[in-house]
This record gives structure tokens, C-alpha cells and sequence, in this order.
């Protein structure tokens, strides 16, 4: 990678990414996401460590890190959008295995 | 792909070349040290158990003391018991038979006490040294790895950066045809049934479910529900939204395979590909059932630093935290805080690790090798009887 990138996707599948640095509402940021180099308007301010939508996710939609379900949204998030507790929920939350 | 290890007459391929001393109770462990002291490349178990568990307590000592005996890192073995140990060393002696090791036995009640046990001990270790030196490492395809994976001193570094890019690794060596474990149980909580639904089958993934929730069981029988509370507020402010993200960033450093296999503790994979061994998360513990399971190399990802070490296989230590990794240099093999700074991705910086995981295959020393960290401790459920 020839270009410093503030935010980092885990897996191709992902429709979140995380901010490496404190972001602010209106910055346009590129970074690259399977193999190509893609663009990002900012729609939050997004902290360091927390995580932004890729894409529009639909209400009931699964937020995918890893690659897999970390969760299903409670309301519609726009791409650039914060994703956090606010607007994610788990989705085996106090359910126990047997 | 191949490294540089050492052919052993049962197949398995070693990256080291140890004479092991196992002591079979700790009541023979001060005698152990004394024999392997001052000779290289002989080490011996801090071993503390042998008397006094019972039933499945007592096969999981068997079964780590003898498998420390056959992990293809060691040459070849010697026994110390004292001689009324209800863990007999012929018992321990008998499991190591069948991987064509020579495994020798000196009782201390038998030959006279200390001294002679010692003298005689050393004697024979010296001998087992001389037939060791003859052997050279020769070129071996990487799909003969048994990696097992780690992560310890855990931060926000640990989900983003550290285990992923060793999730590239094993998922690299897992299609090469090597074999990857995961462990530790505890962390699975919330993620149970994402990995789950990678299994082969669903019976290995009913196995997995199983293991979570026996472990939830116990700690709720002990009085502590780790499903409540978490993700902690901490964990929240952090930017961690859910319990299933948390765990996800565990368990990623294991990689996107199928999960082939779930072992209980210190077990031998018969499978190549990516399997699973049920183990406490005490980080020693945990790196002693692995290698017990016959791991010859260990990726350990830490945020905050850690010097651990196995007495018989490599581990290599890895951050994601340029600061753990300025302030621990002595401990941490690998930085990969470029991943944060955006400056290396994470399947580059997988690559890199999977560089250094076959030149330490191949003999190079890790920071706690040359500390001569070497950590031992077997998981028991119940106390001494």
C-alpha cells in the first residue's frame, strides 16, 4: 500500500469499516476494498476505533465485520453513516448455548 | 512450501531438537532441573502434578506429560519419578513408546537419592545428546505445521490489527495443507455459533456449542456470568458494539477455514486443516495443551505485552501496539502497528508473519527462547486430592 489509509476493513464481506484516527462529518476518504481503490463521504463524526457504514444497510439488516454477523441494525444506516450501539444490536444477546 | 526441521522415525517433522526431562510428579521436578542443568539443548517440565488428581484430572496429566514426550520437537526422553507417585514414570514411559523416541526411566527411591539420581540421569542425557547431534534438519513441506494459536494481554489492537493479519497466516498454511488449532473457550462466548456454522459437520459443530456451554456452566456454577456484562462499557467507548464483534476479534486470528475437528485438552489432531481444542484461557495453560497436542510453532498475539514461552516450541509474539512493542523489544518478536498507521494491509503484513513463522520453523531463535522463557502449567478441573 503506497498511500496512508484512516480506515481499515477486516474482511472483503464487511459492510463496516473502523477509523484508525478521530474522523469528522464531510471528509472524503479513499481506501482500497477488494482490490480497488473506493471513495467515502463522511455522513458522522466517527471516534477512533469505532466504525462507519461501507454501504447502505437496510433496518433488520446483518452488520457484517470478519466476514461474518456482528449484529442486525435497528434502524436504516446510510454508507458513511456511525455504526455503534446506537443503531446495532446483537443478535444472541443473553442467549445461552446447550 | 517447505522449512528446515527435523524427521522423526514416526514421520512427524520437529522445528527443534530437544532431549526432554520429564519429571512425573513434583516431587521429582528438583532432580529433573539438576540433570538438565548446564547442558544445551536439554530442557526439563516444571511439572507439579503426578500425585493426587483423580479421574479426568488424571488423564489430562497423562496425557500432557506424554505429550510433551512424543511433540516431534523432542529427540528423546527421560523419566524421573521418585517411586511411590500414583502417576507411575513406566505409564508415562509406555504412552512415549509408540513414537519410536527412546525414553529412558531413573527412580529416585530406586537409585539412592539426589546425587546419584542426578549423576546417572546426566549420563544418560548425555548420551541421548551425542545421538541427537547427529541429525540435521532437512528440507520439509510447511503442510507437516501444527500451529497453534494464541492471544494474551488482549487491547484494541489485538481485533484489528494482530489477529487478522495471523487469521492471513493460518488460512494460508491451512491451503498449503498444514494444520491450524484454535483454542480457548471462554473467548468463544457470543461467536459460538458463527464457528460453529463452519463445521465440517454438524455434529462437530454441536461439539463446539457443547464446550461453550459446559464452560459457562462452570463459571456460573462458581458464581460469574461472563455472557452479562459484556462487552464491558469499556470495551463499548472503545468501539465495540456487540458481544459477537468482541469475540470475532479472537477468534479471527485462527483464520476463515472450516473447522474440521473439536479436541478436548492436550489431544493430537488427526486432521490437517483448521481444528479446535477446548482449553481454559489461562494463557499457560492454554499454550501447554496445544503443544501437548502436538503444536510444533506458536503465533501469539498480545496488546499489552507478555513474555511467555513454551519450554519445548517456538512462540512468537506478535502486537499491533508500537508502544507495547518499543516498551517489551526484549519479549515481542513482531510489530505489526503499521496495519493502524495505515501504511502496511493486513494480508501484506500476513505474509511477512508467514516469513518469519517458517524461519523460526527452521531454527531461528524467538525473543523467549533466548530468555529461556519456558512456561508450564496443566489444566485441571478439581483440586488435589
Amino acid at each position: 500500500m503506497s498511500t496512508k489509509t484512516k480506515i481499515i476493513v477486516i474482511n472483503e464481506r464487511d459492510n463496516v469499516a473502523t477509523a484508525l484516527e478521530t474522523l469528522s462529518a464531510g471528509a472524503e476518504l479513499s481506501f482500497e476494498f477488494q482490490g480497488h481503490i473506493e471513495k467515502i463521504r463522511l455522513l458522522s463524526d466517527i471516534p477512533m476505533g469505532h466504525k462507519l457504514a461501507l454501504r447502505d444497510i437496510e433496518k433488520g439488516e446483518a452488520v457484517i465485520k470478519y466476514g461474518e454477523h456482528i449484529g442486525k441494525s435497528t434502524s436504516k444506516i446510510s454508507r458513511g453513516e456511525y455504526v455503534h450501539v446506537h443503531n446495532v444490536v446483537s443478535e444472541v444477546r443473553g442467549e445461552r448455548s446447550r | 512450501m517447505n522449512f528446515q526441521g527435523y524427521r522423526r522415525l514416526d514421520g512427524k517433522v520437529g522445528t527443534r531438537n530437544y532431549v526432554l526431562i520429564i519429571p512425573s510428579v513434583g516431587c521429582s521436578q528438583g532432580v529433573a532441573r539438576a540433570i538438565s542443568q548446564g547442558l544445551k539443548d536439554v530442557v526439563y517440565l516444571p511439572n507439579v502434578a503426578g500425585c493426587g488428581q483423580m479421574g479426568e484430572d488424571r488423564t489430562v496429566v497423562r496425557k500432557t506429560l506424554v505429550g510433551f514426550g512424543t511433540n516431534p520437537n523432542i529427540f528423546s526422553v527421560l523419566v524421573v519419578g521418585l517411586g511411590c507417585e500414583e502417576l507411575t514414570p513406566d505409564e508415562i514411559r509406555k504412552g512415549i513408546i509408540p513414537s519410536g523416541k527412546r525414553v529412558e526411566v531413573v527412580t529416585i527411591q530406586d537409585v539412592g537419592g539426589t546425587r546419584k539420581t542426578t549423576a546417572l540421569g546426566k549420563r544418560i542425557v548425555k548420551e541421548m545428546l551425542q545421538d541427537a547431534a547427529k541429525l540435521s534438519r532437512e528440507p520439509i513441506p510447511v503442510s507437516e505445521l501444527i500451529l497453534g494459536t494464541e492471544c494474551g494481554g488482549s487491547d484494541y489492537t489485538s481485533g484489528l490489527a494482530s489477529n487478522p493479519a495471523v487469521g492471513i497466516v493460518c488460512d494460508m498454511l491451512v491451503a498449503e495443507g498444514g494444520t491450524v488449532i484454535l483454542s480457548e473457550t471462554p473467548e468463544l462466548i457470543g461467536a459460538e455459533h458463527l464457528l460453529a456454522k463452519r463445521a465440517r459437520t454438524p455434529e462437530i459443530g454441536q461439539e463446539i456449542l457443547s464446550a461453550v456451554a459446559r464452560c459457562e456452566n462452570r463459571a456460573i456454577a462458581a458464581g460469574q456470568n461472563i455472557r452479562e456484562g459484556n462487552p464491558a462499557p469499556g470495551n463499548i467507548a472503545g468501539g465495540i458494539t456487540t458481544l459477537e464483534e468482541k469475540s470475532l476479534g479472537c477468534i479471527y486470528k485462527a483464520g476463515t477455514s472450516p473447522l474440521e475437528r473439536v479436541l478436548t485438552y492436550a489431544s493430537h489432531p488427526a486432521e490437517r486443516g483448521l481444528v479446535y481444542m477446548d482449553t481454559p484461557a489461562h494463557d499457560i495453560e492454554q499454550l501447554t495443551g496445544m503443544v501437548a497436542g502436538g503444536a510444533q510453532i506458536i503465533l501469539f498475539t498480545t496488546g499489552r505485552g507478555t513474555p511467555a514461552g513454551s519450554p519445548i516450541a517456538p512462540v512468537i509474539k506478535i502486537t499491533g501496539n508500537r508502544q507495547t512493542y518499543l516498551k517489551m523489544k526484549d519479549n515481542v518478536d513482531i510489530d505489526v502497528s503499521k496495519i493502524l498507521q495505515g501504511k502496511e494491509t493486513i494480508p501484506e503484513t500476513g505474509k511477512r508473519i508467514f516469513g518469519e513463522m517458517i524461519s523460526v520453523a527452521s531454527g531461528k531463535l524467538t525473543k523467549a527462547e533466548k530468555l529461556g522463557q519456558r512456561d508450564f502449567s496443566i489444566s485441571q478441573m478439581n483440586p488435589n486430592i
